[in-house]
């Protein structure tokens, strides 16, 4: 796994380390800073695992939001249509019992092959999608029933409709009924969370991210389009912006990591569902009985103080 | 070859070609007429002969609209840090720096409590020279803030937005500011006060995504663009050809998305109006 910088600095450590004290102090402050930087490079994943990390949660075979839904839920009812202009393929809603518990479940939904795929416009919702998930948000709020919801989309869709339809204020209503929310909620990022799509679904109590699950402000495609002025940088862009779970953690974006199994989700659908389910049923656990109002107050505090200051 | 030289790929490209050469600030894009900055600054910095509104700073702005003397900022100390280390071409330090001496503003937003026809209201304005006007944690930050004061004296929050969306420089961090300010704007709600938000051009992804969105009262100045995705955008990924109106302040307020459009000279006392109507708690 050792890059070229890493290999550079070891050499650089063993000459040094092999040199008489001569020199001294400046010396043995050298190793340290050398020593330090090392450390920061093996904690650090390396450009390429980030690059591989996008692509296994782009992979082709990887379960989607009703291949988990399948596995997880009994008596699943889906639900369509957000009552006013459409049903969106690209973003199912429904109710179910995941061990015993009815729960409420919003999630994006993206197509196995060509036809599929673009029914479900590869996982990008138009407004009507969140008009969806917004209705649904109402229904577990009056029933009080939890709330889950799988994150899985490129980004919203851009398109002329979908502006003309209200994409901007869809999304920002859609994280405004799920602050407003006072049952649980917990989502997850299954695949890719990109940008104000991903994030219209996510203002929850617990949010999970799956192993290789990617989360960021903009497509690696789009980010090295515009700051490098070349889609081609896209592994570069993507090492800069750092979607990978790790890294959100680490920012505190995310409150946990869900993992999959060996080599990536689509290795074995079965065995990621069980993981997620697991996952699922310990972040519910974790918030029961906490009462509605503080429930409400610590998902927005969390929120309000997530970002970083000099 | 013939479909393939139809295929627009000159963003894609290391070498495209030069984009044609800037005209003047002061140079009237629709129209061609040219000002002097007093002559601009006399007219609100609007078109005196094709109506077109040219960009305001913040602090331009609150000239504009707040009672002389009025203006009292808060948070003016937030500075943007580099979680990521971030590096493109050059590093975001370096743009920040620039931006701060450009500009002479410690982030695209400032926010501060001020009178407008002596109605009290907390202001945040956002500038879009500040790099974009992008949202990055100090956005958020004092967003939030601005919502807190207002919601503490119990008096409207007043929001100007004029941005490109969240800092892609600040990675997921600068999408978590979305979440953050409805936060902010639900808190905001919930104590009984008002948000009017004024969309200047242009108000578009994460901010039209979240705040923007959001308030009680929502107005445009005419000829924004307040679209989720950017015109380039949407024509690149659906090849559709674009309506010539699209995203405009116009097409929103035929849409349903958006209660006015307000020509700048008219914005002050609209809001001083509104101010009067929502009122103190």
């Amino acid at each position: 796994m050792a890059n070229d910088a890493e290999i550079r600095l070891r050499d650089r450590l063993s000459k040094l380390s092999g040199l008489d004290l001569l020199r001294g102090a400046r010396l043995s402050g050298e190793l340290e800073r050398l020593k330090r930087q090392i450390d920061r490079i093996e904690a650090e994943p390396t450009d390429e695992e980030i690059w591989s990390k996008v692509e296994l949660a782009r992979h082709e075979e990887r379960p989607y939001t009703l291949d988990y839904v399948e596995r997880l839920f009994d008596d699943w009812f889906e639900l369509h249509g957000d009552r006013g202009r459409g049903d969106d393929a690209a973003l199912v809603a429904g109710i179910g019992k995941l061990e015993g518990r009815t729960l409420a479940l919003v999630g994006h939904q993206k197509g196995r092959d060509i036809k599929e795929r673009s029914n479900r416009n590869f996982g990008m919702a138009y407004p009507e999608g969140y008009r969806k998930a917004m209705r649904v948000m109402e229904i577990a709020e009056r029933h009080g029933c939890p709330l889950a919801t799988f994150v899985d989309t490129p980004g919203a869709y851009p398109g002329v409709a979908a502006e003309q339809h209200g994409q901007g204020g869809a999304i920002a209503r859609s994280q405004a009924a799920m602050a407003r929310l006072k049952v649980p909620t917990v989502a997850c990022i299954i695949g890719e969370g990109g940008s104000g799509g991903a994030v219209a679904i996510a203002l929850a109590d617990t949010v999970l991210m799956q192993e290789n699950a990617i989360y960021s402000v903009i497509s690696p495609e789009g980010c090295a389009a515009i700051l490098w002025r070349d889609a081609g940088e896209r592994q570069k862009a993507a090492a800069a912006f750092k979607p990978d779970a790790a890294h959100c953690l680490e920012l505190g974006v995310i409150d946990g990591i869900v993992p999959e199994p060996v080599g990536g989700a689509h290795e074995s659908h079965d065995e990621a569902a069980r993981l997620l389910g697991a996952a699922l049923a310990d972040a519910f656990d974790g918030l029961e009985g906490v009462p509605q109002a503080e429930l409400r107050a610590r998902r927005r505090q969390k929120f309000r103080s997530m970002g970083v200051l000099a | 070859m013939v479909e393939a030289s139809r295929i627009d790929v000159s963003i894609e490209h290391k070498h495209a070609p030069e984009p044609p050469p800037k005209k003047h600030p002061n140079t009237c894009p629709t129209c061609g007429s040219h000002f002097r900055d007093d002559e601009l600054d006399a007219a609100l910095r609007v078109c005196t002969h094709c109506d077109h509104h040219f960009p305001v700073k913040a602090r331009k702005r609150i000239e504009q609209l707040a009672d002389p003397g009025s203006f009292v900022e808060e948070a003016a100390e937030l500075r943007s840090a580099d979680p990521l280390d971030f590096f493109d071409l050059r590093s975001y330090k370096d743009r920040l720096a620039e931006a701060e001496v450009a500009t002479g503003l410690g982030d695209a937003l400032l926010i501060g409590s001020a009178t407008i026809e002596e109605q009290s209201c907390e202001l945040a304005v956002m500038d879009f020279s500040f790099m974009g006007g992008s949202m990055g944690s100090v956005t958020g930050e004092k967003f939030a803030r601005a919502c807190e004061s207002a919601a503490a004296a119990g008096i409207p929050l007043v929001s100007i937005s004029a941005s490109g969306g969240a800092r892609m420089q600040e990675g997921i961090l600068a999408l978590m500011q979305m979440p953050k300010t409805v936060c902010a704007v639900e808190e905001l709600h919930e104590s009984g006060c008002a948000l009017l938000s004024v969309m200047a051009h242009p108000t578009t992804g994460g901010l039209l995504a979240s705040f923007a969105s959001l308030g009680d009262v929502l107005l445009a100045e005419p000829g924004a663009l307040m679209s989720f995705a950017g015109p380039r955008v949407v024509a690149q990924t659906t090849r559709e050809k674009l309506p010539d109106d699209f995203g405009l302040a116009e097409s929103n307020l035929r849409f349903g998305h958006v209660d006015a459009i307000v020509r700048r000279s008219e914005l002050r006392p609209t809001l001083a109006r509104l101010l009067r109507l929502f009122g103190e708690r």
